[in-house]
């Protein structure tokens, strides 16, 4: 953004706040961000985001895992030192697949699992030292903020927040 | 109000019609005497067929003839009259057993369907009320379904077919060269009588709780009384759970466990609950799409489809995870009474056995993962065939290795025992559904269930309006 100025127009109720970005979406206005306290349902679809590819990666992640387990059993158990242990059959990996089963569904989800949720902090760009991000502290209890950038037509985005009900609406510089 | 068609009631009737001659000509066919069976042994010997091998295991298999086993080395005439005439028990066998498990397969998918009904009722679910009518309609198949059952018991209990070993003659009889001490100490629970009067006490128990919530429901539509028919309804599914979980573990005993009275398990009336339950969902959802295709039930939108598929998707799982419980722990431990169980199905049922888990399991789950294809039709109506047809051979494999063992096929008199109850099933079903109107006007949750929306798929054929 060339103006490096932007508007944060606050609500206090999420159907107002729902009401306010389909009203800005219609002007064909660029939202920046909306900032809330909790989920709104069908915000994401309001401001037009694209939906999440998290679930695909999950998907290629626990294939990743169900591979892992079945190299991992195979190599130790049949390939490295196929021991007779109790008269469990180790000519091959299929003649003794049922007792890998645990194993394999167990590391197929917890592949799926750690490495989505590490492939969602590093996309939301979330670790421990990092500084906080939201614009007003009151975003965070009761609260939502919508910012809009500004481009030489701040009275027109005034005077059209100010008909969807915000309760605050400031004119900040964006650093 | 739907109208039952003139079309789809003659094709139901055309396939009572051509399963009832099927079914004759499978009795028909089945050998008589001991020379005709000697025959079919003598038929297979010449192709090559595998049989010879495997008798042993069949013997071994919970049937009441295993005394040929131990007097076979000594005596090989006598061994090859002795396997003659169990062939013989397990081809005249055949044509009940077709019958039986496509009578099983259809009467416990309409009872899973009645118990999900009532499940619905009892969690005050607010999505699945306008599917209400059409789970009612798909129960009144019970009541034929019931009417076989009663049949086939009382041809077992008057010995005109022999799927059951334990009702065989001296098996209880100490002086008799039938008796089975095993299958004696068992006796307290298997016997005659007492099968008989607990088969009709659960038919009896799941049809009056049918022919109730279903009057009662037609009922709530015009009762306007401040919600006292509907709390009727749910005391009474309440209480239908309640019998109903304790009548399915001892059917899934009686009725299929029976057939192998030397093996038990623990989890089998789980199991058999999960193989019935998700092929009740399955019909559910398949008979919704066709019904909405009709234009038979107004409201119904793609997130209800998807509520469907992901319940035929996650139960998919819970049968497969119960499947695999219950093969794991035998396999793994491998006590000898336990294993011939699996042995038998491994040996006889190699392709069937195999095939199922992967129609039951890879096969939904590769389908049905993808949150968007759980709305579109025809992926849930090629899931939903293969889940269908992978729970037929579910119960094909929990059956005939008892009551045919190696004599198995897949043949006119199986495929006609199918095609006359699925002609039972759709006759029963449309007919019922059009008897009443097709949304349960006077429930409570209607509204909610006429604006149910999962969030996270785009309807097709609908304005935007109405997601909110």
């Amino acid at each position: 953004m060339e103006s490096s100025k932007v508007i944060h127009a606050f609500y206090n109720d999420d159907e107002v706040l729902m009401d306010a970005v389909k009203a800005v979406k219609a002007e064909h206005l660029h939202i920046e961000e909306v900032f809330c306290p909790f989920p709104v349902h069908g915000l994401d679809k309001a401001m037009g985001l694209a939906p999440t590819r998290l679930a695909i990666t999950a998907f290629f992640y626990g294939i990743t895992g169900l591979s892992f387990a079945i190299w991992m059993t195979n190599y130790m158990m049949i390939q490295d030192w196929p021991q007779d242990i109790g008269g469990k059959p180790n000519f091959s990996w299929w003649a003794n697949m049922p007792a890998f089963v645990p194993i394999m569904f167990e590391l197929t989800v917890f592949f799926a699992a750690h490495l989505m949720v590490i492939t969602f902090y590093m996309r939301s760009r979330l670790w421990p030292f990092k500084d906080a991000e939201n614009p007003d502290p009151r975003t965070t209890d009761d609260h939502f903020l919508m910012e809009i950038p500004v481009d030489n037509n701040e009275a027109k985005i005034i005077a059209l927040l100010t008909n969807t009900g915000a309760v605050e609406i400031n004119v900040v510089d964006k650093h | 109000m739907y109208q039952f068609s003139g079309k789809l009631k003659t094709f139901s009737l055309a396939l009572i019609l051509v399963g009832l001659v099927g079914i004759g000509y499978g009795f028909y066919s089945a050998p008589k005497t001991v020379e005709e069976a000697k025959e079919v042994i003598a038929q297979q010997a010449s192709h090559g067929d595998s049989h010879a091998t495997s008798h042993e295991e069949v013997s071994v298999d919970g049937h009441k003839e295993e005394s040929h086993g131990e007097n076979h080395a000594s005596v090989d005439a006598d061994h090859s009259d002795a396997h003659a005439e169990h062939v013989l028990h397990q081809l005249k066998n055949k044509p009940w057993s077709a019958i039986y498990v496509a009578l099983f397969f259809f009467l416990g998918t309409t009872l899973l369907v009645l118990a999900f009904y009532a499940i619905q009722r009892v969690a005050q679910a607010g999505w699945s009320i306008l599917l209400f009518r059409v789970m009612e309609a798909i129960t009144a198949n019970l009541v034929p379904t019931s009417i076989v059952m009663v049949i086939i018991v009382a041809s077992a209990v008057m010995h005109w077919n022999h799927m059951f070993p334990w009702m065989a003659e001296g098996v209880f009889d100490p002086t008799s060269p039938n008796y089975d001490p095993i299958v004696d100490g068992k006796s307290w629970w298997i016997n005659v009588p007492g099968w008989a009067i607990r088969s009709i006490a659960y038919l009896a128990i799941w049809n009056a709780y049918r022919w109730f919530i279903r009057k009662n429901s037609i009922k709530e539509d015009t009762a306007n009384d401040g919600g006292k028919t509907y709390k009727l309804s749910y005391n009474a599914s309440v209480g239908f759970i309640f019998l109903f979980m304790i009548t399915e573990t001892m059917m899934s005993w009686d009725w299929i466990m029976g057939l192998d009275p030397h093996w038990f398990s623990t989890l089998f009336g789980w199991y058999v609950l999960s193989s019935l339950l998700v092929s009740a969902l399955t019909v559910i959802a398949l008979v919704t799409i066709y019904l909405r295709s009709k234009g038979a039930l107004p409201g119904v939108n793609d997130s209800h489809i998807h509520d469907l598929a992901k319940y035929m998707f996650g139960f998919s799982i819970f049968w497969t995870y119960l499947w695999f419980s219950q093969f794991m722990l035998i396999w793994y431990a491998d006590i000898p009474e336990e294993t011939t169980y699996f042995a038998m199905r491994f040996n006889e049922y190699n392709f069937p056995f195999l095939a199922m888990v992967v129609m039951n399991f890879v096969f939904p789950v590769l389908l049905l993962l993808n949150s968007d294809f759980k709305s579109v039709p025809w992926f849930i109506v090629i899931g939903g065939v293969a889940i269908l047809f992978g729970h037929y051979i579910d119960i094909f494999v929990m059956v005939m290795p008892g009551t045919v063992g190696a004599q198995w096929a897949f043949g006119i008199p199986e495929i006609s025992a199918i095609l006359f109850f699925l002609g039972v099933f759709i006759y029963a079903t449309f007919s019922s559904f059009a008897k009443a109107g097709s949304v349960p006007i006077g429930n409570p949750f209607l509204e909610e269930s006429k604006h149910y929306h999962y969030y996270n798929i785009e309807h097709r054929g609908e304005g935007s309006g109405d997601h909110h």
